[in-house]
């Protein structure tokens, strides 16, 4: 039933497409712990009293927004590496460096999705009622109590609908790595369909695994909604508008 | 009233000369009140009279312009600024005083992340670094009080507003404060549920807990304040026992007040 082209082992590509997909599913996880920790960081940096930390906050967004991902990831790739090596020579090391794809792939995505989960955890700080965080104040919890205990928990509560958006964007953006050679789902498919000059069984495996990807992560998204917004009635957060077009 | 503990150690409370502005309006013009321990006084007049930023100025949820919060003995520490304005605050002994003034809200605000229990034991936990198991123990004993023991798992969006509301006036009690602020705590509430709310304040008072309450239940600051304060525009323009202000109201703006209160 399945084409032998798509069988595992020396006959086929299937083998290949499937460890492909691993590193489709490895980058977008690499990217995502990078892009919360830039979001979160660069929302409270928009929301500081600071105009350095704003400014800074906004500029990276701006120029993350600004900037067609396809460009974001060769500019990291070649720019990055450069710059990386330019860095370790000037501290003594003469090895050269050789930039990672993996890592040169994850950070610009992560960079990517920064800039825009920044904006989702803005509107998610900002969501947090101004009472319950004054009713913290009042019984004396300092500011540091205030945000881990009242307001970090709800944030999440208020993000997860536009985070659980921006992944499904990121597992889809894997995809733009494939420019820097890096064997994730795409590029192996590719291969493939050159090779055997079978393009439509090949694209089509690979519709169907990102699909299945999307599949695994609503569910999974749904479940973690679910539990965060426990105790809220009728679990009222409604998603708010795509941050981006996907 | 006598029969008070009459404080040998002078007042629990003492707010003095309180000044704010928002902007070009003068929200308060020099407000000053003092609470002896065991005392309850209600706060009446209409919205925009300043009672409400009254209160959050004692805690410093606003910060007064000009003024001293003295809790206790225990001056609270501000720097006059440029303009003669209080600038300089001292975070810890602000967060120290907010933790031994209970406050409830008009809109309950209570943490909708946690359940009833949690609420209430979060202050003593957090602030008071008390043990888990003590502090749920004392929250357990204060929802009985208030009469919600079997809803302690429950969360704040599962209960009606009264009960929210006397959830709130638990979490509030579970910080052992001094002087408890309410800020027109049955406002917000359907008429049907503001009598159980009004009760529990009632116990309370009758405890002898230092309260001060902005209401706009002239019965609650008839029948339950030792003295009554009227707030008119920022300044107090006329204050008594609660006999004298509903019986005989001295200036007309009381006057004219109460009988749009009727």
């Amino acid at each position: 039933m399945i084409p032998e082209i798509l069988h595992f082992g020396d006959t086929g590509f299937g083998d290949e497409l499937i460890v492909g997909a691993l590193v489709t599913v490895e980058i977008a996880i690499y990217s995502l712990a990078i892009g919360l920790g830039l979001g979160l960081a660069a929302a409270g940096a928009k929301l500081s009293h600071s105009r350095i930390l704003r400014g800074v906050a906004e500029t990276y967004s701006l120029l993350i927004r600004g900037i067609p991902e396809l460009l974001i990831i060769l500019l990291v790739y070649y720019s990055g590496g450069a710059a990386i090596g330019a860095l370790l020579e000037a501290f003594g090391y003469d090895g050269g460096f050789d930039f990672n794809k993996r890592l040169a792939g994850s950070l610009a995505l992560g960079l990517i999705f920064g800039a825009f989960a920044s904006e989702v955890f803005r509107g998610a700080f900002m969501a947090v009622p101004k009472g319950q965080i004054e009713a913290a104040l009042a019984v004396g919890m300092t500011r540091r109590q205030v945000f881990l205990r009242v307001r970090f928990p709800q944030i999440l509560r208020f993000a997860l609908p536009g985070l659980g958006n921006l992944w499904m964007v990121l597992l889809k953006d894997t995809s733009l790595v494939s420019v820097i050679a890096l064997d994730e789902l795409m590029r192996e498919t590719s291969v493939a369909a050159e090779a055997t000059q079978r393009p439509f069984v090949f694209y089509l495996a690979a519709t169907v695994i990102y699909l299945l990807l999307t599949v695994v992560s609503d569910i999974f998204r749904a479940r973690l909604e679910r539990h965060a917004n426990r105790g809220i009635a009728g679990e009222a957060v409604s998603r708010p508008p795509a941050p981006r077009p996907a | 009233m006598a029969g008070h503990p009459a404080a040998a150690a002078g007042p629990a409370l003492i707010a003095e000369d309180i000044h704010k502005r928002f902007g070009d309006l003068a929200v308060l013009r020099g407000v000053t009140l003092s609470a002896a321990a065991g005392e309850v006084i209600a706060i009446i007049g209409s919205s925009g009279s300043g009672k409400s930023t009254f209160l959050r100025c004692i805690n410093f949820l606003e910060i007064p312009d000009r003024g001293r919060i003295v809790l206790d003995g225990e001056e609270i520490r501000v720097r006059i600024g440029r303009a003669g304005r209080l600038t300089g605050v001292d975070r810890k002994q602000i967060a120290r005083l907010r933790s031994q003034l209970g406050m409830v809200f008009q809109s309950f605000n209570l943490w909708a992340h946690m359940t009833v229990l949690q609420n209430i034991a979060e202050g003593p936990v957090q602030v008071l670094k008390r043990s888990r198991a003590e502090a749920r123990e004392e929250a357990m004993a204060l929802l009985e009080k208030v009469g919600l023991e079997s809803r302690f798992d429950s969360y704040p969006a599962q209960l009606s507003g009264g009960q929210q509301q006397r959830v709130a006036i638990a979490r509030a009690l579970a910080m052992q404060p001094k002087v408890l602020l309410f800020d027109e705590p049955t406002s917000s509430l359907d008429p049907e549920l503001v009598g159980e709310v009004l009760r529990v304040m009632q116990d309370l008072a009758q405890e002898g807990r230092t309260m001060i309450v902005v209401t706009h239940e002239m019965g609650f600051a008839r029948e339950v304040s030792d003295r009554t304060v009227f707030l008119h525009r920022g300044r107090i323009e006329e204050e008594g026992s609660p006999a004298d202000l509903f019986g005989a109201p001295k200036s007309g703006r009381l006057q004219q007040f109460l009988s749009s209160q009727m």
